[in-house]
């Protein structure tokens, strides 16, 4: 394989992982945080309309990017609403909240479908053409975003005290509780910064690798981020490697069908349907190894209910 | 000297009850002051008041003379409120410095913080690893994180709550000798307890509580145990009768080189466990929580199965292959520790419950089907012979406090007049006359040829009940004897001798 050919390969795969990191990278922190929100498809979906439809109006993608995030937060309130107000069940509003976002997107999207956008371009015109050094700065500011946030996350989660209080809150939430921190108001914030990084991850879509509206064309990539989450151990450095494996494997499925090679000898509908096959496995590998999901905030999925 | 705390006409009101109804007292600074009440007295709601969790509907808190209303916890926290907790707020995926931090309302680098942990538990004596985690201490190891970090606040007023339900004799010793020095320099400790030896070697007054009202402020120095006893349950005090001269019959449970495997990380395993219970016999297994107890009581109740048929057998009969049905069919009944999940399904009725473990004793399912008259019946015998505060056969489990479900289980094991009755933990969390009835109801099962097994932690419910005691440590059990025949300094040695080596190894250097 020649260099080209690695560099062209290395730079899909850094773009089919994004989305996926920075999804999973907001509901790590949910999770952390004690609250299982399986809505990040749904909430993806509401990004992804949102930021075309602003770019396709004003043609600005970092205020796409932003409303995008906004519109998360927004999708994410509902969900906070029921399950942290109303301690409703979180895995079903979670499984009702995708289903909203894909029915809400798919009718805010219509009139748009076939009708084109331009990508966000990369951070650093100037080395994005050079061609080797294009491998390391040729992304665009999302790439970075996603990259920073790992770090960020890490920091936060283990290093300051808001981090503490965050884990201690999904750890054991009545002890949080009796200590004087406010579950409900922290959960709330995890589940907001969850909803602008599911929002975010959503604004990929249009903006960096199909420049156009395709309903569900968030195509399960949350279902995967939510996985993920569990694949790492609720670990941000686990979901950084997590997460451009699972962008690898996506990316073969691309060659295989763009035919050639010895990729193509598997047929491309099973190099599609290998993200989620491998996301069952790891889930089945995880349940078999029970001192992996030890690792499992104590609190998650648990409705806080302090008057017991 | 103004009092340290002063309580006047405290009053809350609770949907249907009325926890505490006009209560007043004083605590003075540098005193130790008991709180002594049953189970539902009011105890924990009026200290919930002070630490600043719930606000009173009526009435006055004075501190240091000065009226205040205490907001939240953390305002509790700045006049110079420490708490205990009974049930630990510990969080166990963290580490012991991780733990304290949360707990502290200004942000302090943690490496500062470390240096004034270290700084604390030198002066007093409490000794622990600052960066071991939570999950691998032991209870009583964790109860010092809660000391530790009530101490760094340097509380003019330390409230204990039920403290010593969970440590060894020696711990108990060692706990004193903390709280009385802090007394000593000015501390004011309001003990919430009702062991009442310990409140008559500790304190210095006692209030007592009885069903929401003051009933009496006191010297437990010139009381009894029985007269506080006696004002606490507001009548006489039963004592256990026993059978005078009875004589115990032949082995029935006979246990043989017992073992189980290691199922999970901080779990303890039993480790070649041998005992024989007689007919008749009340036979106690002493030991500091988390030492096997819970291995041992899986083991004999079936819901883990031996490997080895003879391990346990009842009347000669091996037991050691079958499940909970199989030994429950054979007479062998157990009761584990945690009431509500394990021992009975919260969301269920009483009657339900009732045939999760006596429908085949009892006949109460014919060909698939439930003979609901009939577990309805037995259900109302159990609440009227073990006198269960509960509307009837139709309430929910979850619905009764926990001393009554806990009569209500022990009743619905001990009328099925089993063979064998395996108990863990029997009168946890019970208050003193729901105890005696539950004491009560063991002796007269034994009495009439049965024979018991009691696991506690509570030595003097041991002591009192027990024909013979063992002592279970890191899961060996030790030689069986006598209860008369061993002191409580011998037990409790055997209670923490390897695990309190194990602890001295992991500490700081004091």
């Amino acid at each position: 394989m020649s260099t080209d050919l690695i560099i062209a390969v290395i730079i899909t795969v850094v773009g089919a992982s994004t989305p996926i990191l920075i999804a999973a990278l907001g509901e790590l922190v949910v999770e952390r945080a004690g609250v299982l929100n399986l809505g990040v498809e749904g909430m993806m979906l509401v990004g992804a309309i949102t930021a075309f439809v602003i770019v396709f109006v004003t043609g600005n993608h970092y205020l796409a990017i932003l409303m995008a995030a906004a519109a998360g937060v927004a999708t994410s309130l509902i969900f906070g609403f029921l399950t942290l107000s109303l301690s409703a069940n979180q895995t079903a509003t979670g499984l009702a909240l995708t289903i909203f976002g894909t029915g809400l997107s798919a009718l805010a999207g219509q009139g748009y479908s076939a009708k084109p956008v331009t990508l966000l371009g990369p951070l650093f015109p100037g080395l994005a053409a050079d061609p080797f050094w294009r491998v390391l700065f040729g992304y665009s500011a999302l790439v970075y975003f996603a990259l920073f946030m790992v770090v960020a996350i890490w920091y936060f989660l283990k290093r300051t005290r808001a981090g503490l209080i965050l884990r201690a809150v999904g750890e054991n939430d009545l002890s949080a509780h009796s200590i004087g921190y406010s579950v409900i108001g922290v959960r709330y914030m995890a589940v907001m910064f969850g909803g602008a990084m599911a929002g975010i991850a959503g604004a990929c879509f249009p903006l960096l690798l199909t420049p156009q509206w395709a309903e569900r064309m968030t195509a399960g990539r949350g279902w995967i981020a939510v996985a993920l989450v569990v694949f790492a151990s609720w670990r941000p450095f686990r979901l950084l490697a997590g997460a451009y494996l699972f962008g690898l494997v996506m990316t073969m499925e691309l060659y295989a069908k763009a035919g050639g090679g010895p990729l193509s000898a598997i047929p491309s509908e099973l190099w599609a349907a290998l993200p989620y096959l491998a996301t069952v496995v790891v889930l089945v590998l995880i349940s078999i190894r029970r001192d992996a999901s030890t690792n499992a905030p104590a609190c998650l999925g648990k409705p806080f209910l302090p008057s017991n | 000297m103004p009092y340290r705390l002063e309580l006047t006409g405290i009053t809350k009101r609770f949907p249907g009850v009325l926890a505490n109804d006009n209560v007043t007292f004083a605590v003075k600074p540098g005193e130790i002051h008991a709180l002594l009440g049953e189970n539902g007295a009011g105890k924990s709601t009026l200290v919930k008041m002070i630490y600043g969790i719930m606000q009173p509907d009526a009435g006055e808190i004075r501190w240091d003379g000065s009226p205040v209303t205490v907001a939240n916890p953390k305002a509790a926290r700045k006049l110079g409120i420490g708490m205990v907790f009974q049930h630990f707020s510990l969080f166990e995926a963290l580490t012991v410095l991780e733990n304290i931090a949360l707990g502290m309302d200004s942000k302090i680098p943690s490496r500062q913080l470390e240096a004034r942990i270290r700084a604390v538990m030198t002066q007093y004596g409490l000794l622990l690893d600052p960066h071991r985690t939570v999950a691998t201490l032991s209870v009583g190891e964790r109860q010092r994180i809660e000391i530790v970090r009530a101490l760094l606040l340097e509380p003019k007023l330390l409230i204990m709550d039920e403290p010593t339900s969970v440590l060894t004799p020696q711990e108990v010793e060692q706990l004193f000798e903390v709280l009385r020095k802090l007394a000593a320099e000015g501390c004011s400790i309001l003990y919430i307890s009702h062991k009442l030896h310990e409140i008559k070697a500790l304190c210095d007054t006692a209030t007592i509580l009885r069903g929401g009202k003051l009933v009496d402020t006191c010297d437990p120095k010139q009381e009894t145990s029985r007269s506080m006893a006696e004002k606490m349950i507001g009548a006489g005090l039963k004592d256990i009768v026993r059978g005078e001269g009875r004589s115990l019959g032949q082995p029935k449970l006979v246990v043989s080189r017992l073992s189980t495997a290691k199922t999970g990380h901080f779990d303890v395993p039993v480790d070649n466990v041998s005992f024989t219970v007689r007919a008749g016999e009340i036979f106690g297994i002493a030991g500091v929580a988390g030492n096997g107890q819970n291995a041992l009581l899986d083991a004999l109740s079936g819901e883990v199965r031996s490997g080895d048929k003879d391990a346990i057998t009842l009347d000669g009969f091996p037991l050691g292959l079958l499940d909970t049905t199989g030994r429950r069919k054979r007479g062998l009944c157990a009761v584990p520790e945690e009431r509500n999940g394990h021992a009975a399904v919260g969301d269920f009725t009483l009657s339900d419950n009732s045939v999760l473990t006596a429908r085949d004793r009892l006949g109460m399912v014919m060909l698939g089907l439930i003979n609901s008259g009939a577990a309805k019946t037995y259900t109302g015998r159990v609440i009227a012979d073990f006198a269960v505060k509960a509307l009837g056969p139709a309430s929910t489990a979850g619905s009764l406090s926990g001393g009554n479900l806990q009569k209500y289980i022990m009743g619905r094991e001990i009328l099925q007049k089993p063979s064998v009755l395996v108990v863990s933990q029997p009168t946890w969390g019970v208050d003193a006359g729901a105890a005696a009835a539950i004491h009560q109801a063991l002796v007269d099962l034994a009495a009439a040829g049965s024979a018991i097994v009691v696991i506690s932690q509570d030595l003097d419910e041991l002591r009192a009940l027990c024909d013979t005691l063992a002592v279970i440590n890191m899961g060996h059990l030790s030689p069986a004897r006598p209860t008369g025949e061993m002191s409580v300094e011998e037990i409790g040695l055997l209670m923490g001798g390897v695990h309190g080596q194990a602890e001295a190894r992991d500490a700081v250097p004091a």
